[in-house]
């Protein structure tokens, strides 16, 4: 890893300002994306700014028919609250679900979306659900947010501070894994809102999306019949040592009839 | 060079480190605490397990700065006064391990587990909650043994998970 220099701000200004002030300055939350890829040297910074002091981004409060998860708030802890577990099991278990139990102590949601892995749970559930990303500027929706393979709308100087999940009247998460680092090979998330449904795909492709014929058919009647035998083009979808393209639409559309089926 | 100080099996220490220095360079290589082993550079096969502030970390992964002010307890700080902890203890008696080489990480990991889990755990939960763990030689099956046997037999016993945290 090459060196650089660490600050540790009490609050959001502050490290607006240290990355604003620093010539390549780069966020860090748990780390547990951020210094492996550093320690293989895939990367090169001046300076980074931990999150981890800031009290104000870590926790998890009811906020009318919605549920607001601190950017700082590590998987484990999403995993075991009794807040989330009564409002949105199906994101406890895809937060129970990440990496191993060493990982959910100290990784966090934010660096989670923020990373972007097309691999990673969170967008799953954040674009599922319709979540909405909060920063220290703005509120986007998760639609907006993730824009392709490790890539997302935040400006490079901009900190999200929590995201606002929706609660859904039922929702499921299930997760094809890869065997040896628990990633997806195929993520899907089916949420049945007031106002319809929701299917998002992680894993599958370069980065999450949802799949709107599924959606479609399920606004009319939600019951796995309507999306048997679901088409889901390969074109988009990822090809590499895990799975091919074809596997991965194969088990796409499986997937989704058995997540319909868990919350019907 | 920027000073670190947090607290280290009860102890309080400091050193000059690197903006870069992991946690686990400061605990072997400062302090000379050669007990926490690193396996892997890919964060995946938790011989590097240490408790930071009383959960389950991989020290490998977090930078000794971002441990300013946190209480550690690594493999060297589970035995009291020179008697082996009862996981310690169940490693032992039921042959969980053959060179060692996982065995502080394992330990470190299954008290981390009987915090999050409690004393009784069934065979399908150690596997699973062991997720991070990689052991190259026993097959796990003793290490599974030896942790259900030793959260078992931390139930009666005063210790706490342990006894920093
Ligand atoms: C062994 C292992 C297995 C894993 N398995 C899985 C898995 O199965 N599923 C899965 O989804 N993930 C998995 N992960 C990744 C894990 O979930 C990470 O915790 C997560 O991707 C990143 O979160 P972090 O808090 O560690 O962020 P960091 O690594 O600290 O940061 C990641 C990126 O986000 C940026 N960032 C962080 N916080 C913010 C913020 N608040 N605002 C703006 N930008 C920010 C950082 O600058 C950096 O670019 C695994 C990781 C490991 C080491
Ligand atoms: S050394 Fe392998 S996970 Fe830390
Ligand atoms: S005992 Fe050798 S790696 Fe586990």
């Amino acid at each position: 890893m090459y060196d650089f220099e660490y600050h540790r701000p009490a609050n959001v200004e502050d490290a607006l300002k240290l990355i604003g002030e620093r010539g390549e300055a780069k966020l860090l939350a748990g780390g547990m994306s951020l210094l492996p890829s550093l320690k293989m040297r895939l990367a090169r910074y001046s300076d980074l700014v931990d999150l981890g002091g800031i009290a104000e981004l870590n926790g998890i409060r009811r906020d009318g028919n919605a549920l607001v998860i601190g950017a700082m708030t590590p998987h484990a802890v999403v995993a075991a609250s009794p807040e989330v577990n009564s409002t949105i099991p199906a994101l406890a278990s895809l937060a129970n679900g990440i990496g191993d139990p060493l990982v959910r102590n100290r990784g966090t949601i934010g660096g989670s979306i923020a990373n972007s892995d097309p691999a990673a749970d969170y967008p799953a559930g954040v674009v599922g659900l319709g979540a909405t990303i909060i920063t220290n500027q703005r509120e986007i929706e998760a639609d907006e947010f993730f824009l392709g393979l490790f890539d997302t709308a935040l400006a490079p100087r901009e900190i999200i501070t929590a995201v606002r999940f929706p609660i859904p009247r039922k929702a499921v998460y299930l997760k094809l894994r890869q065997q040896a680092s628990r990633f997806a090979v195929v993520g899907v998330f089916v949420a049945r809102m007031g106002n319809g449904a929701r299917v998002a795909v992680t894993g599958a492709g370069p980065s999450v999306f949802r799949v709107k014929d599924a959606e479609a058919a399920l606004a009319r009647k939600f019951d796995a019949s309507v999306v048997k035998g679901l088409q889901i083009k390969q074109d988009n979808l990822s090809s590499d040592i895990h799975a091919s393209a074809e596997y991965r639409a194969h088990c796409t559309s499986v997937m989704i009839g058995r997540a319909v089926t868990a919350v019907s | 060079m920027p000073v670190v100080s947090m607290t280290v099996n009860g102890n309080s220490v400091s050193g000059e480190v690197e903006g870069r220095t992991l946690l686990v360079q400061f605990l072997r290589e400062h302090l000379r605490l050669t007990g926490t082993h690193v396996g892997c550079d890919t964060s995946q096969c938790g011989c590097c397990t240490v408790h930071i502030d009383g959960k389950g970390m991989k020290s490998c992964s977090v930078l000794a700065l971002a441990c300013n002010g946190s209480s550690i307890t690594t493999i060297e700080g589970v035995a009291v006064d020179g008697k082996l902890h009862p996981m310690q203890q169940a490693f032992h008696e039921h042959h969980g391990l053959q060179c060692g080489f996982c065995t502080p990480g394992m330990i470190m990991s299954a008290l981390d587990m009987v915090r999050r889990k409690g004393n009784d755990l069934d065979e399908h939960t150690v596997r699973e909650q062991l997720e991070g763990n990689l052991c190259r030689c026993t097959g796990y099956h003793n290490i599974v043994k030896a942790i259900q046997a030793g959260a078992a037999a931390m139930k009666g016993d005063a210790t706490p998970a342990t006894q920093h945290d």
